[in-house]
């Protein structure tokens, strides 16, 4: 019976095949989410007239004997950070609150266009600064593991709602880990492409030498079938790359690591990852040499220092993307009342509408692009993005792909750090290397850490544009994993239809 | 010593054109010297001999052909804007009075 816990890929079969109709899937999608989302709060928009709507032409269209795309009638659920014409799109600020675009992203317009069934948008930090989903303007989203831990971030909506069976696909985009982070710690998968894999047209920028949109799924295959739809060359985003996109179904599909060099990064294992954690990881290593691969040790001497030169970079690019929630042409507009000028009114819209994170990073990226701090700050980040690349490129001559601890942690307590920006921060110490050499990774779940009972996160790198080559080693081990197991890693999460 | 003051943040607000209230650039003072004493380690490694990267491609110049293409409506890109007047977008006073 296909339902709520199929997955994508089966549910792809089941309408092709007219078991289930896209409505009937669609209205099951949207009765969980009317059950659970009010204690997890994943979405901040639920578009179930849109949704319906959409189903119902996937329907008619399948019913005239039309070809449609593997994933039609499927839904989806996106992160409220991506354009999507008509519907209200925030990035979970009140700078945004009550816009609705009058255009689709480049991402939701192949979403529309293979027949994937839009469910609603997902709450997020806000403009995609954060580690947990607690620096939404519209509250923070619960991890359905443990509904006082946070799902991570910023895309911890889109996690959470994968997670909970409210949708069986997200989009989330990832700037310094804001996919695998949260993919890690809610038990999922999560793939950050490579940069430029896919287009950020419509997407609304944090940090754009850095940001990446990329899929979300529970099963390595459904992530890799979602991979395909949103990738690709797109003329409105200049930093697209040209090429054929990687061919991520059919290595998700592979099943062999044979002859496959793994490299450990040296510098991310040990001492500062929880025991739990380390212990899991260890067991997938274990697990890949059964099947094959070899295990080398790498050493990235500079990723130490990359967290400091991501918390450069991506703030000082912010306070220039930022510089265009002027209060002019759409959002907020607060103290117009015809006696302020321009400028007045522009300083008390963004004081009103920016949270205190969005703030901090906007004057951090003011102070480091200053003159006379330039050089010491911001040019001194770039040069540790230059040195951390070189790390990847000594670390991809030894190995095909490199793997890592997603997270130092399992998921935390709610509150536990959001007084403590620099603690909030270190969360993201493995995942950043990526995106500042722009290289693709996989958060992979792995298993449950022995002490806490929650999900642990394998990241999965591979060098630029060779994206199938996590898909192909995830996969391999998902189903290595899979028969250990008996049963998918979400089945041990609590019922949230008898949780409080 | 603080590497950033609380006029330092009052006048990096200014910049950024983000009013603050007295609380706020406190708070901000304290956070950011913090934030600053983690991130200036990127000065112990970042010797003159690297050159910086700005970006992970390196591409330069894409240029698309200039072919005139259907955009947004006149009514659809004023449909997010707080204030409207004659087809255009309505703002407060940007010049000093006369």
């Amino acid at each position: 019976m296909t339902n709520i816990h199929s997955t994508a890929a089966e549910m792809a079969s089941a309408l092709a095949t007219k078991e289930i109709s896209s409505v009937e899937l669609t209205k099951q999608h949207l009765d969980r989410i009317s059950a659970v989302d009010g204690k997890i709060h994943a979405f901040l928009h639920v578009d179930s007239e849109g949704a319906i709507a959409q189903a119902e032409a996937i329907d008619a269209k399948r019913a005239a004997g039309e070809k449609l795309a593997p994933l039609a009638g499927v839904p989806i659920a996106v992160k409220d950070i991506l354009a999507q014409k008509g519907i209200p799109t925030t990035a979970g600020s009140k700078i945004l609150e009550g816009w609705r675009p009058p255009y689709d992203s480049t991402v939701v317009a192949k979403l529309k266009a293979a027949g994937v069934v839009i469910l609603g948008k997902t709450n997020m930090d806000e403009f995609a600064m954060g580690s947990s989903t607690e620096n939404s303007a519209y509250g923070t989203t619960q991890n359905p593991w443990d509904l006082t831990r946070t799902p991570g971030g910023s895309s911890g909506g889109s996690a959470a709602a994968v997670s909970a069976f409210e949708a069986p696909l997200a989009i989330g985009t990832d700037t310094g880990g804001s996919i695998r982070q949260p993919a890690a710690l809610t038990g999922i998968v999560g793939v950050k492409p490579t940069y430029g894999g896919v287009s950020r047209y419509g997407v609304i920028a944090y940090s754009s030498s850095l940001d990446q949109v990329g899929p979300f799924g529970r099963t390595v295959l459904d992530t890799a079938l979602l991979h395909e739809v949103i990738a690709g060359h797109d003329e409105r985003d200049s930093t697209s790359i040209n090429a054929p996109v990687p061919q991520v179904v059919a290595a998700a599909k592979k099943l062999d690591v044979k002859g496959m060099k793994i490299g450990v990064i040296k510098e991310l294992s040990g001492s500062g990852f929880q025991a739990g954690v380390s212990a899991r990881i260890n067991e997938s290593l274990e697990l890949l040499v059964a099947a094959g691969a070899e295990i080398v040790e790498v050493s990235c001497p500079n990723f130490e220092y990359a967290l400091a030169a991501y918390y450069l970079i991506a703030p000082s690019e912010a306070s220039s993307n930022l510089a265009r929630f002027d209060s002019m042409r759409y959002g907020l507009r607060v103290g117009d009342d015809g006696s302020k000028g321009a400028e007045e009114v522009m300083s008390a819209t963004r004081e009103a509408g920016f949270g205190s994170e969005v703030k901090r990073r906007i004057i951090l990226g003011t102070y480091a692009l200053s003159s006379g701090y330039y050089d010491a700050y911001y040019g001194s980040a770039q040069k540790v993005r230059t040195l951390v690349k070189q790390d990847f490129e000594k670390a991809f001559a030894k190995a095909d792909v490199l793997v890592s601890p997603v997270t130092p942690t399992t998921a935390f307590k709610i509150g536990e750090k959001s007084n403590d920006p620099v603690a909030m921060y270190l969360s993201d110490i493995a995942t950043i290397p990526v995106n500042m050499a722009g290289i693709g990774g996989m958060s992979l779940p792995v298993g449950l850490a022995e002490e806490d009972g929650l999900p642990v996160g394998l990241q999965i790198m591979a060098p630029l544009m060779q994206d199938d080559r996590f898909y192909r080693v995830g996969g391999t081990l998902e189903a290595a994993l899979l028969s250990k197991w008996g049963k998918p890693i979400l089945s041990n999460a609590p019922d949230l239809m008898v949780q409080k | 010593m603080a590497a950033i003051s609380r006029d330092d943040v009052a006048h990096l607000a200014k910049l950024a054109r983000v009013e603050m209230t007295p609380d706020e650039l406190d708070h901000m003072a304290t956070e950011l010297d913090q934030i600053l004493g983690a991130v200036k380690r990127v000065q112990e490694v970042a010797t003159a001999d690297i050159a910086p990267t700005s970006h992970p491609l390196s591409m330069s110049n894409v240029f698309r052909d200039d072919v005139v293409k259907p955009s947004l409506t006149n009514e659809e890109a004023l449909s997010g804007a707080p204030a409207k007047a004659e087809d255009r977008f309505k703002v407060p006073q940007i010049l000093g009075e006369e």
